[in-house]
């Protein structure tokens, strides 16, 4: 009934035979291996923090996690990405201590928060520039809120509408739920206006990830962005982006955003399942106080601007 | 006696299990469609039709069209076979007809070698290299096109497309060769007049199943074809951005809030695929099965 493929079964078999030896031996390798660093491991810490959320934020909130374990061993504290909704929807089934988020809450995520006893804590922990990116051969180097507007709605379509060579301009986004994609789109796209119903051209490129914003960026000279400033690598070339066409245009840096000269950056957010309490209260406090240390390192911008107010 | 009393045990432990793993394959399609319908079949209900079958993809501002999603999907599947039928057919004639002994002992593996690179890794290779190729060739804007995709789809559907379409050119007969050869005909007229088209049933076969690896796939499409959802209905689309179905899932479920309409939605294309997928497959065992029922060739 049934036909034999393989004219050499002997050649899979060894094959196979290889595989599952290899395999085993690796298990036993890591079975070995594993209770020592167990035993190290489990020995200090006794209070821990479960901390999740934005792909934005985990890059520096591992940097702080790090350091305070060092500076504290009797607290662990373990950060993994999965984005904003994913955290936020982790701290409202209370399964983390805190979540990070590149976005506010939605207001039906904080009435399930409220469903379930709770009223989530906002807390500003950095700042985010957006960069506006081109391809390195690109000469056009400023562009003001207006003409990034039109340009990611399609009113200009040629780099040279804007002084550039003339090209088709080719958008590029990051995809619709990340929380750069909402803040691009509300403070740029929209200029900020409220009941401004204007979206995303529908033939915006929308990347997975940061790498593909900049891969396409390095290698297509069509091609706009915009990503994070901790994202932007040297590949890529920065365009100094202005309010209206008769201020200045202004390129991103720690030093623009904190004066209030940039005009695109965001706050980044921490929410606790109501008001902290024991090691994670001061876990915030030291991440609002001398974590901010950290924050510029990552290519984030510290809250310098919020200490001077207070 | 006793003996024999422990052999039976034996085979009825061992029959047992093979029985509860067949069925319990049946079991788990069972189990993920009614999770499917469950958490997908909402959204027919909460996003009214002219919204979810329309052209319009924006799910944070709840524009649920699905008609460009659909359309992007089938685009790039229907070219990917276009480009890995002739290719997937001649090497399949190649491994089974012409090559010598040798070489086909090298070529088999090689091709089932083909089928286990991982996705991503193709997705890769499709960003940084495919991507910038076929700007510059075709002038397109942008390298991250529908044509970009279908490449590396025809790429991935190739391995199953030549092993099946091989098999089927080796159920035919013997005598079948014998006889075209015996009435004067050269090699090349025996396989393209008589081993082809006698192989054809299980050609068809090769080329569904090599559909249903293509519309299913995910991570490489993902990352080669510029996911923006438009309606590629003008003639340049192929060398225009598009988003698939499967692309949509995966990119926004990990960030979806749970229980929201756009959750349901996005289960909602799962169905949508899966019903795609369950027909092409069906299609595909059904042509399979008429081929098993004719005499002639088994």
């Amino acid at each position: 009934m049934f036909r034999k493929d393989y004219r050499s079964p002997s050649l899979m078999k060894y094959l196979i035979l290889g595989c599952l030896l290899l395999g085993s031996a690796l298990a036993l390798g890591g079975c070995a291996a594993r209770p020592a660093t167990s035993a190290a491991g489990s020995a200090a810490p006794i209070e821990t923090i479960e901390n999740k959320g934005s792909d934005t934020l985990v890059n520096l909130a591992l940097a702080w996690a790090e350091r305070y374990m060092q500076m504290h061993p009797e607290v662990s504290i373990s950060v993994t990405g999965g984005g904003s909704g994913t955290g936020i929807a982790a701290m409202i089934n209370d399964t983390v201590d805190i979540a990070n988020a590149s976005r506010e809450m939605k207001p039906e995520e904080i009435v399930a928060a409220e469903k379930n006893g709770f009223t989530p804590i906002e807390w500003v922990v950095a700042r985010d520039a957006i960069a506006v990116v081109v391809n390195p051969t690109n000469p056009v180097d400023g562009l003001t809120l207006q003409q990034i507007s039109d340009i990611y709605t399609r009113k200009i379509t040629n780099w040279r509408q804007v002084g550039g060579e003339d090209r088709p301009i080719v958008l590029l986004s990051r995809e619709s739920n990340s929380g750069t994609y909402v803040y691009f789109l509300e403070n740029v796209i929209r200029l900020g206006q409220k009941g401004n119903e204007t979206l995303f051209a529908p033939d915006t490129l929308l990347m997975p990830s940061s790498e593909g914003i900049s891969a396409e960026v390095r290698h297509n000279p069509n091609a706009i962005g915009y990503d994070g400033l901790g994202y932007v690598t040297s590949d890529q070339k920065m365009v100094a982006v202005a309010v209206d066409a008769s201020s200045p245009h202004v390129l991103p840096s720690i030093v623009t955003v904190n004066d209030g000269s940039y005009p695109v950056s965001r706050p980044l957010y921490m929410y606790t399942p109501g008001e902290p309490q024991g090691v994670v209260k001061t876990y915030l406090d030291w991440v609002l106080g001398d974590g901010q240390g950290l924050v510029a390192t990552l290519g984030f911008v510290p809250l310098a601007s919020r200490q001077v107010d207070k | 006696m006793r003996k024999g009393s422990m052999s039976g045990w034996g085979e009825f432990v061992v029959e047992t299990l093979v029985r509860v793993a067949g069925f319990s394959a049946i079991g788990f399609v069972l189990l993920i469609f009614l999770f499917l319908l469950r958490e997908g079949v909402p959204a027919f209900f909460e996003v009214v039709p002219g919204n979810l079958f329309g052209t319009r993809w924006y799910p944070t501002f709840d524009l649920f069209g699905t008609l460009p999603l659909v359309l992007g999907s089938l685009l790039i599947t229907i070219t990917a076979i276009v480009i890995a039928l002739p290719l997937g057919v001649a090497t399949a004639v190649f491994v089974r007809e012409v090559a010598p002994n040798w070489a086909r002992e090298i070529l088999k593996p090689m091709i089932e070698v083909l089928a286990g690179i991982p996705s991503v890794v193709l997705g890769f290779f499709g960003m940084t290299l495919v991507a910038p190729f076929v700007r510059q060739v075709f002038g397109a804007p942008t390298g991250l096109t529908a044509f970009t995709g279908a490449l590396i789809l025809a790429y991935m559907a190739l391995p199953t497309l030549i092993s099946v379409a091989e098999d089927a050119l080796d159920a035919v007969p013997r005598s079948y060769r014998d006889a075209a050869l015996a009435m004067g005909a050269t090699q090349w007229q025996t396989i393209w007049r008589v081993v082809v088209p006698a192989a054809r049933s299980g050609i068809v076969t090769a080329v569904l199943l090599g559909m249903g690896r293509a519309i299913g796939e995910t991570m490489a499409v993902m990352m080669v074809t510029g996911n923006a959802a438009r309606m590629p209905l003008t003639l340049d689309s192929l060398f225009r951005p598009i988003r698939t179905m499967t692309a949509t899932i995966a990119a926004e479920m990990g960030e979806v809030a749970q229980g929201s309409t756009h959750y349901h939605a996005l289960f909602g294309i799962g169905i949508i695929l899966f019903v795609l997928t369950f027909v092409i497959n069906l299609t595909a065992a059904s042509a399979l099965f008429q081929k098993r029922r004719r005499g002639g060739l088994r």
